[in-house]
């Protein structure tokens, strides 16, 4: 089988639409199909990185602890575009930290997260094979 | 090797548009679809970044979207095709990858 | 469709994986071990803990890989594997293993 790039290119926040989990969703079942995965936030997306959710008071599930599941799951990719971080008073510190671990590297603890310019996610999504919009 | 990106939503109300013409590649096409479609009218306040986005990338409205809501073809701005169904399935299969700005 | 624990009931869906999570206690795993015909021993329940332990870190029930893999990386490679797994959980340790553990039926299997 021939191994195929897909991008998954998330724009909404987290919890206002179901367009964030959803998405975090498909990557899980995708990932079953070992392909070339890497996610893409940009505009509100990048609302869903934010550390300290709590979905306590609102009464649905908080799935941002999911996304430190994803290098369980093979999906090491995670870019972050910096002007969508600037444009919303955020910085790298204001997200969490998602990590893997390095097979072909013994191992080694590493950043599954990747802050890029505009430019550089516009070659990431001319990059792509596939990409899937949420 | 270029992208077809669809934007379904009005530029007045939502910045899918503005962002997809962001991270457009020179060669690409963008397809107004839907609400999309107020994105290729002439005369607005996003005109000039349109006509600016113009000069690397090609921009369509879907016609039949466009008659739905009133919008005479002569209000489009220079330099937007309006294409019909078949002509947006060219549009897909002229391009290497589609990506939908929801 | 309820399991019996104790003269209380407790919902599960037609699969059998039980629908409010916080209704879970030990005594409702090994009710529910019963109904898959598995007998709970200390094996079991360290994969079982462990499951329990990984939705509580990142509030989703791993697929079958992911476990294996991540059991591997914990209790070692005479653990982590299909064949010891298996023999634990002879329909799929995920989704069995899951299922008595109280969590969702596994993201990624279908």
């Amino acid at each position: 089988m021939t191994i195929k790039n897909f991008l998954y290119v998330n724009r909404k926040a987290p919890y206002g639409t179901i367009y964030a989990l959803e998405s975090l969703e498909v990557v899980l079942i995708g990932a079953a199909f070992d392909q070339d995965v890497s996610l893409a936030f940009l505009d509100d997306g990048v609302f869903q990185l934010t550390k300290g959710q709590n979905t306590d008071g609102i009464g649905v599930k908080n799935f941002s602890p999911t996304f430190r599941a994803l290098g369980d799951y093979d999906v090491t990719k995670l870019y972050v575009e910096a002007e969508s971080l600037a444009e919303r008073g955020l910085t790298a510190d204001d997200l969490q930290e998602v990590m893997y671990e390095d097979e072909d590297d013994d191992w080694a603890e590493k950043p599954s997260i990747k802050i890029i310019s505009r430019a550089e996610m516009a070659d990431v999504m001319a990059g792509a094979d596939v990409v899937l919009s949420f | 090797m270029s992208t077809l990106h669809t934007v379904n939503k009005s530029p007045f109300a939502n910045q899918s548009l503005i962002s997809c013409l962001g991270h457009c590649k020179d060669g690409d096409a963008v397809l107004m679809i839907e609400d999309g479609v107020y994105g290729g009218l002439g005369g607005t306040g996003l005109t000039e970044i349109m006509a600016n986005a113009a000069k690397s990338v090609s921009l369509y409205v879907l016609s039949p979207d466009l008659a739905a809501r009133g919008v005479d073809a002569a209000r489009l701005m220079q330099g937007v095709q309006g294409v019909d169904y078949a002509g947006f399935v060219d549009l897909v299969a002229t391009h290497d990858r589609t990506q939908n700005w929801l | 469709m309820a399991y019996e624990v104790n003269g209380t009931t407790v919902e599960h869906d037609e699969e059998g994986y039980i629908t409010n999570l916080s209704e879970w206690t030990k005594e409702l795993a090994d009710v529910i071990a019963k109904a898959e015909d598995v007998e709970m021993d200390d094996e079991r329940w360290e994969v079982v803990n462990f499951l329990r332990e990984y939705y509580d870190e990142y509030q989703i029930a791993p697929a079958v890989r992911v476990l294996i893999k991540a059991v591997k990386k914990t209790m070692g490679p005479e653990k982590g594997n299909n064949k010891y797994m298996y023999e634990l959980f002879p329909y799929g340790p995920a989704k069995q293993a899951c299922k008595i553990a109280g969590l969702p039926k596994p993201t990624g299997c279908v």
